[in-house]
């Protein structure tokens, strides 16, 4: 532990940097840096040419719009940073942008996300594809600025495409991706790329930047549908009452369900550029698993390790890991899931007074029509930040194992809490 | 009002202006205003005017042609509101329950 390593092992002199630098540029000209999750979206942000940034800082999400308002101070975007007075304007100021026909990016998180609630719904409602970077934080009181989902799952009936990534590497991807997917023509609805608030947030990874000129050619201009303009003016978010407003609900429940296919379509494009990709739901060791757990984000990774310890014990164990939450992809999961003979759903939400929390409302749904229907339990964990060490998915695993014995689980149950 | 979700507008927009002229407010009416021409300044001398500025809905409806001067309501966006009557100040215009 203590060895010294030799200089030679850490030090990169001139001539390797310029060696590795060359090298590089001849079989790739990509980049590797190391940067938080919080830099890496801003970084993306950056390349994606955003018109308008409108933003108000808050825990965990402040270095994005650190990050980008030094980009925008040195003169490296034109984007128009509109520093305003809270989080109800950033959304409010994003939407008028956005009708306007302007590429347009915000970031919150907490009880930001929560100022800006009335607001999510009129940019979802307008169908414009405005692009929110979550650092997922507790919501108060007692107020709390570690990590969990409270605040974007509390927001996943406002009509955002919801996709939680477990990586810096993802964070960046996601957010590039995410303006092609919201921007097209079929879909036309706002999205929110969630990062865990610290654990990805402040955390430091390696991230492979695509060039600059890579990104633009790949999510290209934005092509709006319907927009302001005084040549030919329209209005837009009148009032509708009860003769239209249930017509035009269901234009974008439409448009949420064109997602699955745009979703792939894009990641398929992405993949050609970047070699990266990621799915709708990724799939770990679940083939021939008895017992499949199910989360999303930064547990999703420690979940990883926890069903390679247990199956080098010989457990029969898989993860499912869920990338994009809203909209949720019911049939594929159930199919997915159908011949497991158990589920264990691992989340950072408490849903107070439901039946369970918000990620196994969903599992279950997607389960019941399933004709050997797997036994599902839910797990909540890490709420305020609290650590979910390996030990708390295996006590989630171990549980799980014992309620199939018994044929019999409670609806939810809270892990990792001193009761 | 019987067009389906696939025959109009992306998020109700509204791609033609002045469409409020489709949506009739005469049917929000409770009281109708009744017009008595005999001290009528417009219909008198060509004045006055002040029911046809004030009135939210352009719903009174005034012409004049070879000299002849004509005074109506347009009852399909009247609302009834009475602003017109409050505002005359020879009190032609009555407001009538429907």
């Amino acid at each position: 532990m203590n060895v010294p390593i030799p200089a030679s092992k850490w030090r990169v002199s001139d001539e390797m940097t310029a060696a590795t630098k060359s090298s590089k540029t001849t079989e790739s000209s990509s980049n590797i840096e190391g940067l938080t999750g919080d830099a890496a979206i801003a970084r993306a942000l950056k390349q994606c040419d955003i018109d308008v940034l409108s933003a108000y800082p808050i825990t965990p999400q402040t270095i994005i719009v650190e990050d980008y308002q030094r980009f925008f101070a040195d003169g490296e975007v034109k984007t128009k940073v509109i520093p305003v007075e809270s989080e109800h304007s950033a959304m409010s100021a994003c939407i008028g942008a956005s009708a306007a026909g302007a590429r347009v990016a915000t970031t919150s998180a907490s009880a930001g996300l929560a100022l800006m609630w009335e607001v999510l719904y009129c940019a979802s409602g307008l169908r414009l594809p405005i692009v929110l970077a979550v650092a997922n934080r507790a919501l108060s009181a007692p107020i709390n600025i570690h990590n969990d989902w409270s605040d974007s799952y509390g927001a996943r009936d406002s009509g955002f495409i919801q996709m939680y990534c477990q990586s810096c590497q993802e964070a960046y991807d996601t957010t590039i991706m995410s303006f092609k997917i919201a921007e097209n023509h079929s879909v036309l609805l706002p999205a929110m790329v969630c990062i865990d608030g610290f654990i990805l947030s402040h955390n430091v990874e390696h991230v492979e930047l695509l060039p600059d000129e890579v990104v633009r050619d790949f999510i290209g201009i934005r092509d709006p549908a319907q927009v302001l303009d005084p040549d030919k003016p329209i209005t837009i978010g009148p009032i509708c009452f009860t003769d239209y407003y249930f017509e035009v609900k269901e234009q974008q429940d439409r448009a949420m369900k064109e997602v699955f296919r745009v979703y792939k379509e894009v990641e398929s494009e992405f993949e050609k550029i970047s070699g990266r990709s990621y799915g709708i739901y990724e799939t770990y060791r679940t083939k021939d698993a008895d017992i499949v757990l199910l989360t999303h984000s930064s547990p999703a990774g420690t979940a990883k390790a926890v069903v390679d310890a247990l199956r080098d014990r010989g457990e029969r164990v898989g993860l499912l890991r869920l990338k994009l939450f809203r909209p949720f992809p019911a049939a594929e999961i159930g199919k997915e899931l159908a011949s497991a003979k158990a589920v264990a759903v691992f989340e950072k939400c408490l849903s107070f007074g439901a039946a369970a929390n918000p990620l196994a409302l969903e599992v279950r749904t997607a389960l019941y029509e399933q004709p050997k229907r797997p036994l599902v339990t839910d797990f909540v964990i890490g709420l305020g930040g609290r650590d979910v060490p390996p030990t708390v998915i295996v006590e989630g695993y171990n549980k799980t194992k014992q309620y199939l014995e018994k044929g019999k689980a409670p609806f939810y149950e809270t892990l990792g809490v001193r009761k | 009002m019987s067009k389906k979700f696939n025959e109009i507008p992306m998020g109700g927009n509204i791609l033609e202006p002045g469409s409020a002229m489709q949506y009739k407010t005469g049917g929000w009416r409770a009281e109708r205003p009744k017009h008595t021409p005999d001290d009528c300044l417009w219909l008198k001398n060509g004045t006055c005017l002040l029911c046809w500025i004030f009135c939210p809905d352009n719903a009174v409806k005034i012409a004049e042609k070879d000299g002849k001067r004509t005074y109506a309501f347009d009852y399909d966006y009247c609302k009834g509101c009475g602003i017109c009557a409050n505002e005359c100040p020879n009190s032609c215009i009555e407001m009538e329950s429907e």
